[in-house]
């Protein structure tokens, strides 16, 4: 497995290490929750309510993506959302003044690049608190999207570019955007578990002090880490605005937020140093097959909020209590033991 | 805390002294740029601050925003943040509304107190789990914004409580004034009087910046991280829960999306203000006057000929600037403090 280990881990046989993981806790939910939905939840295995499934929580995978490796280093990127809005924008407006969508997505994801650069900068090269940075940089990137359109929207769209948006593969209810999410996917997995470039993220996650006196660049690794940020962000806005037909200021609005409750559902610590994409992955889907499930069973699909809430809760208090727990099994006899432990540690 | 100020320094002395920290404080330089804003909207058009409507806006609207600013102030000084605020401003002003509607002639003061209980309940909630499962507040409180919201939304549906329901003498607090300036601000300025005393004076005020600084420390210091932190989150809430009613005074309008993104304005006030998001430094002055620059610009760019839709932008770029502003001021210092070690 991919995860840095502790001594302790090692003493663990390896069917415990691989199974008993808190991605494979995410992953045992969403089975269970699928398999729930497919048999008592009406239409949820109609092959349609995959493909707006998937369609629904494109975005939120495409962004969760660099996320999670920004969350490992222990950094956080709050602007994602403003930067689909922003490329959304900037689509809608350079595709109204003539220019081809092709070229127009590439400028768009080029400043996506560039928004992340600057957070990069601000983080790295200043040497700013990065929530504090992109709380900035959320409130800039929507006021520069806003600002560009207005409350107007663009919607001429060519209808073959809409249709691709919602286009679907070789006849598969899976759509084509999940294709290129798989090609990311898998080049992020390959690029944060088996290059130095990915192990540098754990060890910055783990101490950046010692990552750093290991020879690891953490600014450089970073300052990357943010412009693809970015550069994901705003090739998820181009999906965005070519799915609904529609450049908007205000596209996407609150979504950061959303990505992150999955990455940190999906077992990256806050803290950094652990987690990994298959857990992530995992989360988004359960939350996104959760919310279709409850809206076919005619839940008012408001009951997701407090589910996903919930869920995000559960998980975190989850690992403390389980931590809790493992301690007094390793030394029975409970408080006196335990504080001597507090005590010495 | 007074002992620590000689004896011998005259009045006079003392008056040059406390000048001195106020033109050196963090605080001066963001009231600065509120009185230039201020000063340059009412150049333009004379009636931004001279007129009965432009003044009494000038003070009211920002005054709902000052609260949870300062509550959140609070908690940031103890190296933790509130993301759920926002959904706790939207609960409480729905609570408000449906007390109105379902206890006929409920006494208002008795609506402000269930308002105020109910926003430190769910701060309590916020605290005890920060505190006692240990587990970082961004990510606790993450997931009540999004739970307080859904038990906002399952309740109120997409109903819409108006005016109409509420009675006179509370809608009239909204625009009420005394002395020409509007109740509400007053409200909002003597919590933050108070809260500001507190965090200066108090010994429970300066652990939350102990707290703040360094967890461990404080804690090997001997004092009580758990219960101070979870006091934080509490007057974070309930200061919350108060904004929720006053924004049902002012507004007299509710629907289960009252308060959402309120949590990121309020940080950005606090960050703007000059606290300090690792916890340790600030004070709930300086997220005040954040919160004011942030609704006064919102009101002043388009008497400046700036379409109000960049007003975001210019907040952002405000922002961005008060930390990278606050990273260079810390620099300088430390700079300064290693040249008077190494004389």
């Amino acid at each position: 497995m991919a995860e840095p280990r502790t001594y302790k881990d090692y003493s663990r046989p390896l069917w415990r290490r691989v199974l008993l993981t808190r991605e494979m806790a995410v992953i045992a939910a969403l089975v269970l929750v699928w398999i729930w939905a497919y048999t008592q939840v009406p239409y949820f295995a109609a092959p349609i309510t995959l493909t707006y499934l998937l369609l629904d929580i494109a975005p939120i995978l495409l962004m969760a993506l660099p996320m999670t490796l920004i969350i490992i280093t222990g950094e956080i990127d709050l602007s994602v959302a403003s930067v689909v809005g922003l490329s959304s924008v900037l689509l809608g407006t350079l595709h109204q003044g003539g220019m081809p969508i092709e070229l127009a997505a590439i400028i768009a994801i080029v400043v996506g690049a560039l928004a992340g650069a600057l957070n990069g900068f601000l983080i790295t090269v200043v040497g700013l608190p990065s929530l504090a940075v992109t709380i900035g940089s959320l409130a800039l990137y929507r006021g520069l999207a806003v600002g560009l359109l207005g409350t107007t929207a663009v919607t001429d769209f060519t209808a073959a570019w809409k249709d691709f948006a919602k286009s679907k593969l070789f006849g598969t209810p899976i759509p084509t955007i999940i294709l290129i999410f798989v090609i990311l996917a898998v080049a992020f997995a390959v690029l944060l578990h088996f290059t130095p470039f990915g192990r540098g993220v754990y060890a910055i996650g783990l101490s950046p002090e010692a990552a750093r006196f290991s020879g690891v660049n953490v600014e450089r690794t970073k300052f990357i880490l943010f412009v693809l940020s970015g550069a994901v962000a705003a090739l998820a806005g181009i999906y965005f605005t070519l799915r609904f037909g529609s450049a908007r200021g205000d596209n996407a609005t609150g979504m950061e937020l959303g990505v992150i409750a999955a990455v940190l559902l999906g077992g990256v610590s806050i803290f950094g140093g652990r987690g990994g994409l298959h857990g992530v992955i995992a989360a988004v889907i359960l939350i996104g097959a959760l919310s279709s499930a409850l809206r076919l069973a005619s839940v008012t699909s408001d009951v997701i909020n407090i589910i996903t809430g919930a869920l995000l809760i559960a998980s975190v208090v989850s690992t403390s209590v389980l931590a809790w727990v493992r301690r007094k099994r390793i030394r029975p006899g409970g408080r006196k033991t335990g504080s001597l432990a507090a005590a010495k540690g | 805390m007074t002992t620590l100020t000689p004896t011998s320094e005259t009045l006079g002395q003392r008056v040059l002294h406390g000048l001195g920290g106020f033109a050196k404080a963090r605080e001066t330089g963001i009231l600065l740029a509120l009185v230039v804003v201020v000063v340059a909207a009412t150049a333009r058009n004379p009636g931004f601050v001279f007129s009965a409507d432009g003044f009494r806006d000038l003070l009211l609207t920002p005054s709902i925003l000052l609260l949870v600013a300062v509550g959140q102030a609070i908690v940031i000084i103890t190296r933790n943040v509130d993301l759920s605020v926002g959904s706790t401003v939207g609960l409480t002003a729905y609570l408000t509304g449906r007390l109105f509607i379902d206890v006929p002639d409920i006494p208002v003061p008795l609506v402000f107190l269930a308002g105020i209980l109910l926003g430190g309940f769910l701060g309590l909630v916020n605290g005890a789990l920060v505190a006692f499962a240990k587990v970082p507040a961004l990510v606790i409180t993450l997931g009540t914004l999004y739970a307080y919201r859904g038990i906002n939304v399952l309740w109120a549906g997409s109903d819409r409580i108006n005016a109409s329901d509420m009675p006179k003498e509370f809608l009239g607090l909204g625009t009420a004034q005394i002395l020409y300036i509007p109740v509400l601000t007053l409200i909002a300025v003597f919590v933050l009087v108070v809260a500001g005393w507190y965090l200066r004076t108090q010994r429970g005020g300066r652990e939350l910046y102990a707290i703040g600084s360094d967890p461990a420390a404080a804690h090997l210091y001997g004092l009580k991280v758990t219960q101070r932190v979870l006091t934080a989150f509490i007057l974070c809430g309930a200061l919350a829960g108060l904004a929720g009613v006053l924004f049902v005074a002012r507004y007299g309008t509710v629907n289960s999306q009252v308060g959402s993104g309120y949590e990121l304005t309020a940080v950005g006030a606090a960050v703007i203000g000059g606290v300090a998001i690792f916890g340790g430094s600030g004070t709930v002055w300086g997220a005040a006057i954040g919160a004011y620059l942030l609704f006064t610009i919102n009101r002043a760019l388009p008497i400046l000929g700036v379409q109000d839709f960049w007003q975001r932008a210019v907040v952002g770029v405000l922002i961005i600037s008060a930390i990278v502003l606050d990273r260079v001021l810390a620099v300088r210092s430390t700079r300064k403090l290693v040249e008077a070690r190494d004389n």
